[in-house]
């Protein structure tokens, strides 16, 4: 018996990344807010239709990050950024780029459930009707589709008209992806979205995140390492402002690469 | 700064249980070879009631780590840890029985069989004995240096074994109205070339842990 290790795991999954299409590029991603640098030369890229978990401690930039995908971060005065983002080839941050309609494409849910104090109904036809859909019967279908595609239709479909207020929190963070789903986007940025739920709820939400990435590609900022861990394909680490590793989760959550990525997810600092 | 206290102390249980474990396994087979040369049925059977013991620190070691997977949801190489704890200990159970086996010949055999046990026998369980030293030795220090040196160790004993065999196999042409006998003999170094097997395993199971891939150390 000989005792040459051999490796027999061949690990082909970088190759197939290539081939994949990309909803953002994003190379020497600098930010201050004011003179602290939040964000280091970040380079990253992040693939269509998939689940991609950014983890890292409190003030580590994950949420700068994920903010800074749809611009959100530049409703902090102070902020100044430099090098570029590209979404589907185009820098986010290039004069003639629309905001309003880079976050037509990139929708966002928050931690906290945040419905608008009105109907379930009117919480998810609100942003259709800013875009313009007027006819109730079009309305009616968005509605409906957005809140099948958000796993809630079952439980406020006899409800509609009631305010959202009166839903879980759980149900309320459904209806919020709903109404991000109406206005159809092609990219959902989640900061944190399950961290104020309960267990049953989260589970919802999670499975909620798996059936979403058939149609929509997912950004998911959490603290929760197991969450990262069950959703998402691809997953980056994030300390003190540098993105310290990034890539495939099964790989990063089982043998990662950086010394510091595995002090981090086995619980030994932050 | 470390504030897996609680993980790192409850982990290092689980691994005194696996010395311990060791520790009665390398009695086992240290008792087992001496019953064998000094016909003493006795202390054979003393081996064999023993077994029971090390059996419930096997469960034992896995219902501490499977509760310690449970509570603590480890990843990389805190993972790697307890599910080579897990794997580590059936090789160590299996070992133990190993050496009950060659007690359990020595009972069959009995006290007037007559022949002469095979030196290298002894010699192939002190090799044996020695490897699984080395091997829990690894698996303390996560070292593969040392894990490495098994395979080795292992060659050796396959070739003693070889030749224990066909010596045996000699004596059966010789003296035929003796194969009872000597069947158990060959056994007997069949059980130690088994419970050397498992020290490799242990060995590839090291090299999982400290280096994160599946290693084939069976060519």
């Amino acid at each position: 018996m000989s005792l040459i290790a051999k490796p027999m795991v061949n690990n082909t999954s970088e190759q197939t990344e290539q081939a994949k299409s990309k909803v953002f590029e994003v190379s020497g991603l600098n930010l201050w807010y004011g003179e602290d640098q939040a964000l280091k030369n970040i380079n990253m890229k992040i693939v269509e239709n998939e689940i991609t978990a950014i983890i890292g401690p409190s003030g580590c930039g994950k949420s700068t990050f994920l903010k800074t995908l749809n611009r959100m971060v530049e409703m902090v005065p102070i902020v100044k950024t430099s090098g570029t983002i590209k979404y589907k080839g185009e820098n986010i941050f290039n004069a003639k780029q629309s905001v309003e309609d880079l976050r037509t494409h990139v929708g966002m849910v928050f931690q906290k459930p945040n419905p608008f104090p009105k109907s379930i109904y009117e919480n998810v036809a609100y942003g259709p009707k800013i875009h313009g859909i007027k006819k109730k019967k079009d309305l009616d279908l968005i509605v409906e589709k957005s809140l099948k595609d958000a796993a809630i239709w079952d439980e406020v479909k006899d409800r509609l008209h009631e305010n959202a207020y009166g839903l879980s929190g759980g149900q309320q963070q459904r209806l919020c992806i709903a109404r991000c789903l109406a206005i159809e986007p092609d990219v959902i940025l989640m900061d944190e979205p399950t961290s104020a739920l309960d267990p049953i709820s989260t589970l919802k939400v999670e499975e909620l995140v798996q059936q979403l990435r058939e149609k929509y590609s997912i950004v998911i900022v959490t603290h929760n390492m197991q969450q990262a861990a069950r959703v998402s394909d691809q997953t980056a680490f994030f300390l003190n402002g540098e993105l310290v590793e990034f890539s495939n989760t099964d790989k990063l959550f089982s043998n990662p690469e950086d010394r510091r990525t595995e002090d981090y997810i086995t619980g030994r600092f932050g | 700064m470390t504030i897996r206290n609680q993980f790192d102390g409850e982990l290092n249980e689980v691994k005194t249980l696996i010395h311990e474990l060791a520790n009665g396994a390398d009695n086992a087979l240290k008792n087992a070879v001496e019953s064998l040369y000094h016909r003493d049925v006795e202390k054979a059977q003393e081996v064999v009631d023993r077994d029971n013991d090390l059996d419930k620190k096997e469960l034992d070691i896995h219902d501490k780590t499977i509760l310690l997977i449970a509570k603590q949801q480890p990843v990389a190489s805190d993972l790697r840890r307890l599910v080579i704890a897990l794997k580590i200990s059936s090789d160590i159970e299996r070992m133990a029985d190993h050496a009950v086996n060659i007690a359990k010949a020595t009972i069959r055999l009995g006290e007037n069989h007559g022949l002469t046990v095979h030196p290298k026998i002894s010699q192939m369980a002190e090799k044996a004995r020695d490897m699984a030293s080395l091997a829990i030795k690894a698996f303390e220090y996560e070292d593969i240096s040392l894990a490495r040196q098994l395979s080795g160790l292992d060659d050796e004993i396959d070739e003693m074994y070889g030749l224990v065999i066909r010596e045996m196999l000699d004596e059966t042409a010789s003296n035929p109205q003796m194969n009872q006998y000597i069947m158990e003999m060959a056994f007997s170094a069949r059980f130690i070339e088994r419970y050397a097997d498992h020290i490799t395993n242990i060995g590839e199971n090291i090299f999982y842990l400290v280096k994160g891939e599946t290693y084939n150390l069976n060519d």
